[in-house]
């Protein structure tokens, strides 16, 4: 479903952030990247749509390139693809349901959308988007007066109502408190399981990838140190990941508390 | 105690010249704007009495001006509303072409805020002389001076607001799919509507102030009238005239303002 061939990133002032990353990820399949902050996490999940631009190689979705795809073709693949962020990034001044219907905005009449006219089916289907992450009731709130987990919420049915191939998730329960950021994580792998989606899913914590975890992938400094099921994924693993040990860490946490 | 008395460590040169400079500069400012535009305090507190000699002379309030005051008030009500209206119409695309995380290229933004840079140089009771002279006299060149200005600083409030807005949004919405114009208006305008909104209510009360003088250079409204009262002595009329326009810009300022605490 999605392969990167040979792909390098280099920002304008100099940083390799990824070095010659070669993966291929079979549709349907949840995949959790770990490692530390600067690995390279968020540039590689956002190669794939294209938000950051390979300076060498090219990622392709669905067997088509979209590292050279440009205007109209570009924006028609990015509608296939889902994203959720860690700020959620919603419009905080309008509501629920325009922040939803902006999902289909990639697919929607491009001048009646500018008039704020969508479909009939466009508007069911926001609202079912909605019935699904567990928050119908909120269509007609303004976003910024949701809690931080329905926030997210409103997020996961944005890149829903996209109908997406693929779904992309920068850090999502990064701002989250645990026990409802294990309640949002379960949410979005059970819907992305139930519609056969392709998922992504930048994390922090270990815990947390092994449980929702098919794969898990592991990042230093730009490049894939580990590639595995969840099961191969040991502490020794992770601590190499993050080139230092866990156990250590909690000592020291221990020795502070 | 013993030893040579400890020396003060020596303040930096530079700074202190800088410092003594700008005094000089000031004070030679002062002195030359003073003697060369005969200003004198002198003459002032010799002014005083007739200085109120002048009130004096508005006394008593000669009311029969009031029916001919109203038409050319509520025409300078109509120039500032007009002008307004339309000058927010044209800011619009400046607002975004002059924004850094809007604009098509970079080089349309730096030639956008050029070009508003050289429009807003202008005061805008010039551009009401120029226009009388292209329109002739009548209210028309009053709401071009008044479009201009309006347009003028809007555009440059608009983009300063459209360059603080939270990007995010904007990221989520490319990753949609969205185009340029989706972008904004999804991802923009319910961003800054309440600023803008305020902007622009704060921009009228302006205008209409603004609008009351530009009848002197012909450019219709109540400052036409205001001119005729000056020029024939008539100080009991046009105390009538500056009590009424006082009265309607101050309410009209206690109704914008009230409006814009309620916006943000």
């Amino acid at each position: 479903m999605i392969s990167f061939d040979g792909v390098e990133v280099t920002y304008p002032n100099g940083y390799q952030a990824l070095k010659g990353i070669n993966l291929d990820i079979p549709k349907g399949q949840f995949v959790v990247i770990v490692g530390l902050s600067g690995a390279g996490k968020s540039t590689l999940i956002r190669t794939i749509n294209n938000l950051v631009v390979p300076s060498k190689g090219e990622v392709r979705v669905g067997g088509r390139s979209i590292t050279r795809a440009r205007g109209a073709e570009l924006r028609k693949m990015r509608a296939s693809i889902g994203m959720i962020f860690q700020t959620y990034n919603l419009v905080k001044r309008t509501t629920v349901l325009r922040n939803v219907l902006s999902g289909r905005l990639g697919s929607a009449n491009p001048v009646a959308s500018l008039l704020g006219i969508f479909s009939k089916s466009d508007l069911l289907m926001a609202h079912a988007c909605l019935q699904r992450v567990g928050i119908p009731e909120k269509a007609y709130v303004r976003a910024d007066a949701l809690s931080g987990g329905q926030q997210q919420r409103v997020g996961i049915a944005r890149a829903l109502a996209q109908q997406p191939q693929v779904m992309l998730a920068d850090e999502p329960v990064a701002s989250l408190d645990p026990p409802t950021a294990n309640a949002v994580m379960g949410d979005l792998k059970r819907i992305t399981r139930e519609d056969g989606i392709t998922t992504l899913v930048n994390l922090h914590f270990i815990d947390m990838a092994r449980d929702y975890a098919d794969r898990i992938i592991g990042m230093r400094a730009g490049e894939v140190v580990f590639d595995g099921t969840p099961a191969e994924a040991t502490d020794q693993v992770f601590t190499e990941i993050y080139g230092r040990s866990i156990d250590k860490e909690k000592d020291l946490l221990r020795q502070a508390s | 105690m013993m030893g040579s008395p400890p020396t003060l460590p020596q303040p930096p040169l530079l700074p202190r010249l800088i410092g003594i400079g700008s005094w000089a500069l000031f004070l030679a400012l002062l002195l030359t704007s003073a003697h060369f535009t005969n200003f004198s305090l002198q003459t002032l507190a010799q002014g005083i009495p007739d200085f109120f000699a002048f009130f004096g002379k508005m006394w008593p309030l000669d009311w029969r001006a009031l029916p001919e005051i109203w038409q050319p008030l509520l025409e300078t009500l109509q120039i500032a509303y007009l002008g307004t209206l339309f000058g927010v119409l044209l800011a619009i695309p400046f607002v975004f072409w002059g924004s850094r995380n809007t604009t098509a290229n970079p080089w349309v933004m730096w030639l956008v805020r050029g070009f508003l840079t050289l429009v807003r140089s202008v005061p805008d009771l010039l551009y009401a002389a120029i226009c009388v002279g292209i329109l002739s006299f009548g209210p028309l060149p009053g709401v071009v001076a008044i479009v201009i200005f309006t347009a003028s600083v809007l555009a440059k409030l608009g983009s300063e607001t459209v360059e603080a807005i939270d990007p995010g949004p904007l990221e989520a919405l490319q990753a949609v799919g969205a185009g340029r114009l989706q972008q904004i208006v999804y991802g923009v305008v319910p961003q800054i509507a309440a600023t803008m909104a305020s902007y622009v209510l704060y921009i009228f009360e302006i205008n209409v102030r603004a609008s009351t003088v530009l009848g002197f250079v012909g450019a219709g409204g109540i400052g036409q009238l205001l001119r005729t009262y000056l020029s024939f002595f008539d100080y009991r009329g046009t105390a009538v005239l500056i009590l009424i326009v006082f009265g309607v810009v101050l309410l009209i300022d206690a109704v914008s303002s009230y409006a814009r605490s309620k916006l943000i």
